[in-house]
């Protein structure tokens, strides 16, 4: 008598046996086999990798930020918020500087008070009396817009207003933009806003100074950082200063789970960062 | 003919008014370079919209040298050689000719704060300067010299005292 736990492809003669367990494992290997996806399959390319592989044939702009060297002054904010015409006084900015404190307890403070255009003069993250024997340590972390590889904001925009150049800078186009703010939602890094001031009123956004960089210029926040924090650079030319430190430091990027593929790269990141 | 015709031509006159409204309204230089419909689809035009804004700081101290020598000879040879004067005197478009005709100065604590400021997460190395690594100087606001304008008593352009 075949047992209740068993069952036969071919009744009454001396085929393949297969138990319900064989069938069941059989099945769970099938399917856990078809929902990985392709991409799976693909080589994990380390960072370090990523970071020095050529990105397209000429020109590719590239950032790099050095944390460890970044003292909160807000020059940067100060000097792109007036460069770049977004309003001084509103509390919207296409690059800030965060602070990071991280008790001993384990608390981790972060804020960026006015986006840190007046820069950061007193010890009162969020506002809190903090005493320094409980600080178990902390820094700052200036961010700005990725210019990424593969922009997510982009890919949402319904109507073709926002792209990448060839070499590498993400744009607005201002006279197109309809302000839906998608590309607001659509970024992981809070790099996008809506543009305060009502005659421009459409989707803003760090352009590596654009009208600068393409002059020959540093772009206004390298330009005022007094400690060597932000450089900008063609990651592509290996005799630029961008390419140099990012071949010869441990650089990270942030997020790098959203595959959007930075171009902003860091020194010195701690895994606090957000 | 036959009425069954009729809505095929609805069509085609539906998609002839999608035609022309496409050719007046989309810009001639809406394009995907190099076929990347995913990220370069845009009017190119924009790209040059761009490159035309308006350049506010002229960011280099070199600038200001050519008139305002006594300033840019003290600065370089100081611990402030990587401070930018515009940094604290604002963008220097236009001036002295047709912008300001005089850069704003501010001689308010806060602005020397912003870098001097003692906070316990600081780095406390500076770097940058060719002479080699120094202490980052730090004071405690609520410390030194209370009430009193740090120009008061500093040189800015110095890094050192007033004589
Ligand atoms: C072409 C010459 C020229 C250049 C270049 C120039 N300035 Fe001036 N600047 C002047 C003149 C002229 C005045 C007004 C007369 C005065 O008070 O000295 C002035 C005034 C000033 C003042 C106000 C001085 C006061 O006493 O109120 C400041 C601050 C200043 N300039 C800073 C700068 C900075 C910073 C730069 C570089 C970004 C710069 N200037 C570049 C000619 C120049
Ligand atoms: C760290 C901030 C800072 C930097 C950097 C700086 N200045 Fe000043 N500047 C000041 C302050 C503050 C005063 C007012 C000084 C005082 O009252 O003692 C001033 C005053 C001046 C004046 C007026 C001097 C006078 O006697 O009336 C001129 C001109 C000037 N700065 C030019 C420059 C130039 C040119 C540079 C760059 C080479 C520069 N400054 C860099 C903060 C700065
Ligand atoms: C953008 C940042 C920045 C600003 C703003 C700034 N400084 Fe400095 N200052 C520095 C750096 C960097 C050094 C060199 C490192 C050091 O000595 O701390 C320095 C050095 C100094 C020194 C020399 C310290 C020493 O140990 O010899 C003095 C004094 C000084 N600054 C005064 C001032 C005053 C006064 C102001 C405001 C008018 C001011 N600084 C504004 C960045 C700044
Ligand atoms: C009443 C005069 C006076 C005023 C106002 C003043 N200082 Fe000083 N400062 C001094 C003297 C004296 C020293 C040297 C002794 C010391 O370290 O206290 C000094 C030292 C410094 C140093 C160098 C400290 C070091 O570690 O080498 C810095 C930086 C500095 N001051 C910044 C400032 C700043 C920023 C302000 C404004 C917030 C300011 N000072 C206001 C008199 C003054």
């Amino acid at each position: 008598m075949m047992s209740t736990r068993q069952i036969s492809r071919n009744k009454g003669g001396d085929g393949v046996k297969q138990s319900r367990r064989d069938i069941l494992k059989l099945g769970a290997i099938t399917i856990a086999g078809a929902v990985i996806p392709l991409s799976a399959f693909e080589l994990l390319t380390p960072e370090a990798l990523a970071s020095t592989k050529k990105h397209g044939a000429g020109k590719r702009w590239g950032f790099v930020v050095n944390a460890t060297k970044c003292v909160g002054c807000g020059m940067c904010v100060k000097a792109c918020k007036t460069e770049n015409e977004v309003p001084f006084d509103v509390n919207v900015s296409r690059t800030w500087v965060e602070r990071y404190v991280q008790l001993k307890d384990g608390e981790v403070i972060i804020d960026s008070p006015k986006e840190a255009r007046n820069g950061f003069i007193k010890n009162d993250p969020q506002g809190r009396q903090v005493k320094e024997e409980d600080i178990a340590k902390g820094f700052f972390v200036p961010k700005l817009c990725n210019q990424c590889e593969k922009p997510s904001c982009v890919q949402v925009c319904p109507v073709g207003a926002t792209y990448r150049t060839e070499d590498g800078v993400v744009l607005v186009d201002r006279t197109w933009c309809i302000g839906c703010a998608y590309c607001v939602q659509n970024c992981p890094y809070g790099a996008r806003f809506i543009h305060p001031d009502p005659k421009v009123n459409v989707a803003e956004k760090c352009t590596f100074c654009y009208h600068r960089i393409t002059k020959g210029l540093n772009s206004a926040c390298s330009d005022a950082c007094a400690f060597g924090a932000r450089k900008i650079g063609d990651i592509n030319d290996p005799e630029s200063e961008v390419h140099k430190l990012i071949t010869n430091n441990r650089v990270m990027v942030l997020k790098p789970e959203y595959g959007n593929e930075p171009m902003v790269f860091y020194i010195g990141l701690d895994h606090i960062v957000r | 003919m036959s009425h069954a015709w009729r809505p095929l031509f609805v069509v085609i006159g539906l998609l002839a008014v999608v035609f022309i409204g496409r050719a007046v309204f989309v810009p001639s230089d809406f394009s995907a370079k190099n076929g990347d419909y995913k990220y370069q689809w845009h009017r190119e035009g924009n790209e040059d919209d761009w490159k035309n804004f308006k350049v506010k700081y002229k960011g280099g101290k070199e600038y200001c040298g050519e008139c305002h020598d006594d300033e840019f000879t003290w600065i370089s040879a100081s611990k402030h050689a990587n401070v930018q004067c515009e940094n604290c005197h604002g963008p220097a478009l236009g001036h002295p000719e047709e912008g300001p005709e005089k850069l704003a100065i501010d001689r308010s604590r806060d602005l020397c704060l912003r870098c001097h400021a003692k906070l316990p997460y600081r780095p406390t190395t500076y770097n940058e300067l060719p002479s080699g690594p120094i202490r980052l100087a730090m004071q405690d606001p609520d410390e030194h010299n209370t009430d009193v304008e740090c120009v008061e008593c500093h040189d800015v352009h110095k890094a050192d005292f007033k004589e």
